[in-house]
């Protein structure tokens, strides 16, 4: 795992205020996705199921009892291996998918900037995927025109703000997705691995963008695989492994922990393979 | 940047665990009307992005009802053999019209939320405004065929032939033309309301099925097809046959597209049974739609 690439340091944190209220508050939360079988449900193999008189139901328990909180003005870090469960967490704050047990607790509003981006109809311009994006999470048109301008120029990409997303490269898409997010202003802002995209200037800007967001005491939740920038950004980090919360607290000491734990994992692993 | 600073400023969420259940309706429909704004850009951005790329740009929106129209007038007339008067064609034009109207409705509603993809993974919404988005986009591409509509009933009603004008000499009647305005065409007006509220429900219902079994949409263009010949379109009701009748109260649009040809094209008074059996469908088409939607759409982000 490669720590230096993609990382992004915000100047200070140590001034900031954190709050006694808590912003998101995950007690006994259990996730299980339920998804048949097959990767493309269909009637034919449901009728074909039904003949032969059984479901299959595949669950994944996605999170496993995990309790935490977070008090307003945190910036909370989350690590963990790939299908830890880190997006998931982050889908059940922001209320898109339920919890299966146990309960979460969300004062303010959430703004999501998970890793699939905002464009989400590629054949529809950048300037249409942003108001739509907007609307549909509750900016009203007045507020939307307000930001519009400030949206485009910090995604800064020029003339195809009005061509079809179809016509962007990745890069151009991160830009906006994460432009957009930042500009919601929201309560509470959800991150998931969505830094790691765009040239050294755009990042440059983009910390920048954040620190603002921090100062104004926003509530920040950040996955990402750059351990430095964890580090650097947060308050507090938690780790998840296969669902589990294994540990919470300080960044240094929870990405030390969860460093030396899938190094050991890789070495026994080695070990065992020879 | 301004920022609500007050602590009661900021909403609080609490997420249990979901079941298959209603949410609070009186919360679920003050959202959904806060955020309709929504599914109008959606559509009116569909509408756009679908004719930027073509020639004749908007005008599609007229030119191609107008064809179908006419590729299936021509196709009656060539079954039957003979020459159908002005009151086959505009019963042939509002059905259809009003048919494609429906059509649109479940093969977009069916893609919905399923295409909705990302912004469904990623955003907290009522998801009922993709379907509504769909409903809305279909009227969009319904309301300039009532113009082409309106146009052939006032060239029927001051030009057309009328049903006592027959040739001198060979005795020959031109078909019966009954094409006149009438006060009772205001009625289907509330007729086509019927029709949306019916579209309503069945965007939503078609949406969620396509979640559940992604054949739907490969099935629907048979399944629009048949359905299209078993209704009072390319033929009249009364040229049905009785094993056929029989059937037609399990098809919705039997009263429908009457009460709707009946009153716009005929001029005549549906009977109240048809009127009844309307609004039956309607009601039920938008309650067990949309309640069926609303109570599994939770679960539509693990299942897309
Ligand atoms: N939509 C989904 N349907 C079914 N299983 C899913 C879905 N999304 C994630 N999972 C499963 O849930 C687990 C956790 O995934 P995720 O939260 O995406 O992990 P991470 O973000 O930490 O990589 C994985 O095993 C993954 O396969
Ligand atoms: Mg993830």
């Amino acid at each position: 795992m490669s720590h230096d690439e993609d990382e992004m340091v915000i100047p200070q944190l140590a001034d900031r205020v954190i709050s006694e209220e808590i912003a998101v508050s995950v007690s006994d939360l259990d996730v299980t996705y339920r998804t048949t079988l097959e990767k493309r449900p269909t009637l034919k193999q449901a009728i074909v199921r039904m003949g032969r008189g059984k479901r299959s139901v595949r669950t994944i328990e996605a999170l496993k009892d995990v309790t935490f909180e977070v008090p307003r003005g945190t910036v909370l870090g989350i690590v963990g291996h790939n299908g830890a469960g880190k997006s998931t967490l982050m889908r059940t704050i922001a209320g898109i998918v339920p919890p299966t047990r146990g309960r979460v607790e969300v004062t303010g509003r959430t703004s999501t900037l998970l890793s699939l981006g905002v464009g989400f109809n590629r054949a529809l311009t950048g300037r249409e995927n942003i108001v739509l994006g907007g609307l549909a999470a509750g900016l009203t048109k007045e507020e939307l025109d307000e930001r519009y301008e400030q949206i485009a120029d910090f995604a800064d990409i020029g003339d195809f703000i009005d061509m079809p997303m179809r016509s962007y490269s990745s890069g151009m898409g991160a830009r906006l997705a994460f432009s957009v997010a930042v500009h919601l202003d929201p309560d509470i802002l959800l991150i998931d691995e969505a830094l790691s995209t765009g040239d050294a200037v755009f990042k440059e800007k983009a910390a920048q963008r954040m620190q603002e967001l921090v100062d104004n005491s926003s509530t920040m939740l950040l996955i990402s695989h750059a351990l430095r920038t964890i580090i650097n950004m947060s308050t507090e980090v938690i780790w998840l492994d296969h669902g589990k919360l294994m540990m919470q607290g300080d960044p240094e000491e929870v990405v030390d922990a969860y460093t030396e734990f899938v190094h050991v994992k890789k070495t026994t692993a080695a070990m065992n393979d020879m | 940047m301004s920022r609500a600073a007050a602590t009661q400023d900021r909403p609080k969420q609490v997420y249990l665990p979901h079941r298959a259940g209603l949410p609070r309706l009186t919360t679920y429909v003050a959202t959904l009307w806060s955020r309709r704004h929504f599914a109008a850009e959606l559509s009116s951005a569909t509408m756009r992005a679908a004719h930027t790329n073509t020639f004749f740009g908007q005008f599609w929106l007229v030119i191609s009802p107008a064809l179908n129209a006419a590729v299936y007038f021509m196709l009656v007339n060539v079954i039957r053999g003979g020459s159908a008067g002005p009151d086959f064609f505009m019963h042939l034009l509002a059905g259809l019209f009003a048919f494609t109207f429906i059509q649109t409705v479940v093969t977009n509603g069916a893609d919905s939320v399923v295409k909705g993809g990302n912004l469904v993974l990623n955003t907290a919404f009522p998801l009922l405004l993709l379907p509504f988005s769909a409903l809305r986009t279909a009227f969009l591409r319904f309301l300039p065929t009532m113009g082409i509509l309106l146009a052939f009933f006032v060239y029927f009603d001051y030009f057309g032939p009328h049903s006592d004008s027959c040739d001198a000499i060979t005795g020959a009647c031109s078909p019966l033309n009954t094409i006149h305005f009438s006060p009772v065409q205001f009625l289907a007006i509330p007729a086509f309301a019927l029709l949306f509220v019916f579209a309503m429900g069945l965007s939503a219902l078609m949406a969620t099925l396509q979640v559940y079994f992604r054949d739907t949409s490969q099935l629907l263009p048979y399944a629009t097809r048949i359905w299209l010949y078993l209704s009072p379109v390319l033929y009249y009701a009364d040229q049905m046959q009785p094993w056929m009748l029989k059937l037609e109260v399990l098809n919705p649009l039997f009263p429908m597209l009457t009460v709707w040809t009946d009153t716009l094209i005929r001029g005549v008074m549906p009977s109240t049974a048809m009127w009844l059996g309307s609004c039956a469908w309607a009601l039920g088409s938008l309650l067990v739609g949309t309640f069926w939607f609303i109570s599994r759409e939770r679960e539509f982000a693990v299942r897309i």
